[in-house]
């Protein structure tokens, strides 16, 4: 008898807690952005495939299916993992290698125009339309469009094609953080 | 004369040694023409000067040297006659220790200057706004306390709200800082009637001329050329001396009891703050015909042994100043822009005076104490003008958590150093902040620049979808029409050109291209079939650079 | 390295603050040595030789400097303010044990100074008091009624564990808390047990002059704005507001307001242990309510807890709250609307 009634309560006490989560999860639904659009967000938009994926909206929808680690972005580096680990919920892990070294200094691709025999094969090739050209014309490469990816390095038949470190202006310089000596081991 | 009662105050800020006296025992005299003048080319903020003049030009003084046709902008001039000798990268005033565009000039000695423009004339008031805006504009004129802001552009943004009060800021709140002092000492009326022509144009119900109550000599001296002068509602005000009451938003919050809103302009609540030395610049340039080619800096501070004030071009290296005041007293000089409190450490004397150069402060770098660790006081709290939470923000900065930092109200940090000098550990927290919003603000660059590289991209995939869909219509149409024709027709419809001609051609490029570089390794491309006049012009820039190379020795 | 300005800084060091906090005891010290013998002085020679020996290995084994460190006096700190928390005449080895645990739990384990959230001398006063409960109840009687004291050698003998202690046993008793404390519980009222000859004027003998003692200390530190005035306040009416009530309600049942404030360690603990400001609230409005809560706490630890004096798991279990108090108490921002004129 004691049993019934134990089992009872605590059947009854299941469920109306499941009855009060249930309505709480419909009546304070948030509607919010799908992840997907929310990783896509937080990934550098370099497009230039060294994660794997053909792009960084494939990488994202990878990432949002789990079938993906947050740690293939060569370009995004430590920020990109750690905020995609923040958003998700998960540990940060350290940059994955065999996809990549992440540059501090960014680069942007510069046409020897010198070279440049007109061939449109890095206009095809680039993924942000940041090469301005036509067949058998000069192509130049739009600088402020340029994301690094190196894309259009291999399809250039003469390889007139350079990485170049982008110039620091006054206008970008941004201040260090302070480092002393008895503290500069765990300054971040 | 006392602080006013009735004043209001705002929270925190420091009572600071002021160190006023020791620059203020000598009268202000003119440094004279320097050896060398390095002129920046840009000497404000907002959009950058393009030069108007060549290297080798001999320029007149009061000559336009530089301009920018944007609005956000104000011309350079030459402040003494003499031959550009250069315009390229120098050492300039920077924290980053980059260089920037300067003229070098070397100065005649003659000082011969372009014929002055014809005064301002007309009657109408209405003209006189007009050709008095056109003159600040056209003579350079920027906010000489310190930000170096554009003054045509900043009056006439503000004369699209409805200005009420009109506050001059002769605070001069940071210590050391005299320059302001002696201008309001030696010449007020040329202070006052600055002040006539912004009353002209702005048209405020009051003015209020802020002074602190440690310039007393000053305030007896504004108050005297005021009732000579005798403008209408306008007054000086005597308010108590606590840093940083010069900040725009705490001397409004003083002399009007406004809270400017955080983000807001001062314009929004009717008030326009102006520099008592913008208003000189601006008196000089509407009566004497001078554009800004000149202002005052105070040379002071422990390492150096005449502290005194002087009328200084811009462009002269700081170590001709230097040298006027009796040169250094210590043996290890920290030199330091502007005053101890919000000044930018310079590397080298050879930096020069530009348009927002009020002093010159030389330390001694011996005196840099030991850092410690937060120990969570308070202190900082309490001396913060803001009203912000300087150790939240120091966590929050130091630990890279930058969206808690910017929740915390960082970017409503004015920097006055405040809490970094009353915090017992020493800690540099301005530098804290400073990193914090550097690195907010390329985050937000980089977000734009992320956000704009996947519109191209996604716009590129559909333009591609689309031309697919294009090519895929097409040839289905021939298709069928293919099928129609198929009995009439013999032979290819190919519309493609025979492959080998294409790779011929292609085959032609590579081996022009491969030529052309091996070339390129062996020898310089461009030094041969050179023009007589192209020959003549390299045989000058030779002599030049041995000339330079020499002279340098 | 590009220094940012400003370049100068006319606010006196971390250390000169510790050893104003220092000075500040001394008045106090005095008088506990004057009225309970020599056992403190051993305790805190220990104390300090112990934290700096601790903080020092420790530091060693973080990689870092020691000078720096060592020489901002916030070891020998809490070393004295710990000295003067546990009994007189303790074993020494009591003594490293705590101090090992407050330099180590209490301090280094979260980064050192300033970074840890709780008060370093508390954690080390708390975890002895759970571990050894006999040791850290052998308190010993004021001079004046004992009449006999252990002199200096002796006291770092009996320390050390070299004399025989049943020989000193009759100089042992319970603070004067602890005694209120039994006396209640046996049903004895208020007034009875203060007939008692270990108590005095409005504490207990010993205690309250060294109470006033602290008191004065205190006003030192605020007059050299080494604290400011918000955690004493806040404290003192934390305790005296439920103190006062429950007083007027049945003055037999419960201490007086004045005992309650001049007893165990509550004047030390409102101008020296609670306004250790690395555990304590930052906002001054958080500071008021981080005073009351520890005042109140300690009221009802003394009152319906289990141990006598309750201003250590007070002060700990306000540090637990700090982040929280924090949080809430934000002053407004210079050009933000408060949320309700929005």
């Amino acid at each position: 008898m004691l049993i019934l009634i134990a089992v009872l309560t605590l059947s009854f006490i299941a469920g109306s807690f499941g009855l009060i989560l249930g309505y709480a999860a419909i009546r304070f639904k948030v509607e919010g952005n799908p992840i997907v659009d929310q990783v896509d967000a937080l990934l550098p938009q370099t497009q230039c495939g060294q994660c794997g994926f053909p792009g960084c909206r494939p990488y994202a929808e990878a990432i949002a299916k789990g079938e993906a680690p947050i740690n293939q972005c060569p370009p995004g580096g430590e920020n990109t993992i750690a905020a995609l680990a923040d958003l998700l919920d998960v540990d940060a892990l350290p940059l994955n290698d065999e996809h990549g070294e992440h540059s501090d200094v960014p680069l942007v691709a510069v046409i020897d125009e010198n070279n440049c025999i007109g061939c449109t094969l890095c206009i095809q090739a680039c993924p942000v339309d940041a090469i301005l050209g036509s067949a058998k014309h000069m192509h130049t490469i739009i600088e402020s469009e340029c994301t690094g990816c190196e894309l259009c390095l291999p399809p250039c038949p003469v390889d007139c094609i350079d990485m170049l470190p982008v110039k620091q202006t006054l206008a970008d310089w941004k201040w260090a953080i302070p480092q002393f000596r008895e503290r500069d081991a765990h300054v971040r | 004369m006392s602080a006013n009662p009735g004043l209001h105050r705002f929270h925190g800020g420091l009572h600071l040694p002021d160190h006023k006296q020791e620059s203020l025992t000598r009268p202000l005299e003119h440094a004279g023409i320097p050896d060398q003048i390095i002129l920046r080319v840009n000497q404000h903020i907002g959009e950058e000067n393009e030069p108007q003049v060549k290297v080798g030009q001999r320029v007149l003084k009061r000559q336009v040297l530089a301009r920018s046709s944007e609005f956000v902008s104000a011309p350079v001039h030459a402040p003494t006659s003499g031959i550009i000798r250069a315009i390229e990268k120098r050492p300039v005033a920077h924290a980053s220790r980059m260089s920037a565009d300067c003229f070098v000039i070397e100065p005649d000695g003659i000082e011969e200057g372009l014929e002055p423009p014809s005064p301002i004339g007309s009657a109408h008031r209405i003209d006189k706004k007009d050709a008095i805006l056109r003159r600040i504009r056209e003579f350079g004129i920027v906010g000489l306390g310190g930000a170096a802001f554009p003054t045509a552009a900043k009056i006439e943004t503000a004369d699209r709200y409805n200005i009420k009060t009109l506050i001059i800021n002769g605070a001069e709140c940071e210590p050391y800082i005299t320059c302001d002092d002696i201008l309001m000492r030696s010449d007020p009326l040329k202070v006052l009637r600055g002040i006539a022509s912004l009353q002209l144009i702005l048209q405020p119900r009051e003015t209020l001329i802020g002074i602190e109550d440690n310039k007393q000599a000053a305030i007896a001296a504004m108050q005297d050329a005021l009732d000579k002068l005798g403008l209408d509602n306008t007054r000086i005000v005597v308010i108590p001396t606590l840093y940083p009451s010069g900040g725009e938003k705490q001397l409004i919050r003083i002399l009007t009891g406004i809270e400017v809103r955080s983000g807001q302009l001062s314009f929004e609540v009717g008030v326009f703050c102006q520099n008592v030395g913008t208003c000189a610049a601006i008196a000089r340039a509407i009566e004497e015909n001078e554009p800004l080619t000149s202002r005052i800096v105070t040379v002071t501070g422990p390492g150096v042994r005449n502290p005194s004030n002087w009328t200084a071009k811009l462009g002269t290296p700081v170590s001709w100043l230097i040298e006027k005041a009796g040169g250094y007293s210590v043996d290890e000089p920290m030199l330091v822009m502007g005053g101890p409190m919000m000044g930018l450490e310079l590397e080298s004397d050879q930096i020069p005076v530009v348009k927002a150069t009020n002093t010159i402060l030389v330390l001694d770098k011996r005196d840099q104490p030991t850092v410690r660790e937060c120990v969570r006081c308070g202190q900082c709290t309490e001396a913060c003008p803001a009203q912000l939470l300087p150790q939240q923000l120091y966590w929050y900065s130091r630990s890279r958590q930058f969206d808690h930092a910017e929740q915390y109200h960082l970017f409503d940090c004015i920097e006055c150093g405040c809490c970094a000098a009353v915090c017992p550990s020493h800690l540099p927290l301005v530098q804290y902040y400073r990193f914090a919003k550097g690195e907010i603000w390329e985050q937000r660059r980089k977000t734009w620049k992320s956000d704009q590289s996947r519109r191209r991209h996604e716009f590129r995939e559909a333009r591609i979808q689309k031309q697919k869909a294009l090519e895929e219509e097409r040839r289905r149409q021939k298709r069928e029409e293919l099928a129609r024709k198929k009995a009439a027709e013999s032979g290819d419809q190919s519309d493609t050109k025979p492959p080998a001609a294409n790779q011929d051609l292609v085959k032609a490029a590579l081996e022009r291209v491969k030529a052309r570089k091996k070339s390129a390794d062996e020898a310089p491309r461009n030094t041969t079939d050179l023009t007589p006049e192209q020959q003549r012009q390299i045989d000058e820039a030779d002599q030049r650079r041995r000339q330079m190379n020499k002279d340098k020795q | 390295m590009i220094l940012s300005s400003p370049f100068v800084n006319p606010s006196a060091a971390t250390s000169r603050m510790m050893l104003n906090v220092l000075l500040a005891l001394v008045p106090g010290t005095i008088a506990y040595v004057w009225y309970f013998g020599m056992g403190l002085i051993v305790n805190l020679v220990f104390a300090i030789a112990f934290a700096l020996l601790f903080e020092a290995i420790i530091l060693w084994l973080r990689k870092r400097p020691l000078k720096p460190y060592l020489s901002d006096y916030s070891a020998v700190v809490t070393a004295w303010l710990f000295a003067l928390c546990i009994p007189m005449h303790s074993p020494w080895w009591l003594v490293a044990t705590g101090i090992g645990f407050a330099m180590l739990a209490g301090k280094h384990l979260y980064g050192g100074l300033g970074f840890n959230p709780f008060n370093p001398a508390m954690v080390g006063y708390v975890v002895l008091l759970i571990s050894f409960p006999k040791e850290m109840t052998t308190w010993f009687q004021p001079i004046p009624i004992s009449q006999d004291s252990l002199g200096l050698i002796d006291a770092f003998a009996y320390s050390l564990g070299m004399l025989d202690s049943a020989a000193w046993d009759s100089l042992t008793s319970a603070t004067p808390l602890d005694l209120h404390k039994t006396g209640l519980s046996m049903n004895l009222m208020s007034s009875e047990i203060r007939q008692s000859p270990m108590f005095g004027d409005f504490g207990g003998i010993g205690w309250e002059w060294i109470a006033n003692w602290w008191f004065i200390g205190g006003l030192f530190l605020l007059y050299k704005r080494a604290i400011r005035w918000h955690i004493p306040v806040a404290m003192t009416a934390g305790l005296l507001v439920p103190a006062t009530m429950a007083y007027v309600i049945n003055p037999d049942s419960v201490a007086s307001p004045a005992f309650h404030l001049f007893s165990g360690g509550f004047l030390l603990g409102a101008f020296f242990i609670a306004t250790d400001p690395v555990t304590a609230s930052t906002t001054h409005r958080g500071r008021l309510i981080y005073g009351f809560f520890i005042g109140f706490m300690i009221f009802v630890i003394r009152s319906w807890g289990g141990y006598p004096d309750g201003v250590a798991f007070a002060v700990l279990l306000a540090n637990m709250c700090v982040p929280l108090i924090d949080y809430y108490t934000q002053p407004r921002v210079f050009g933000v609307k408060p949320p309700e004129e929005r």
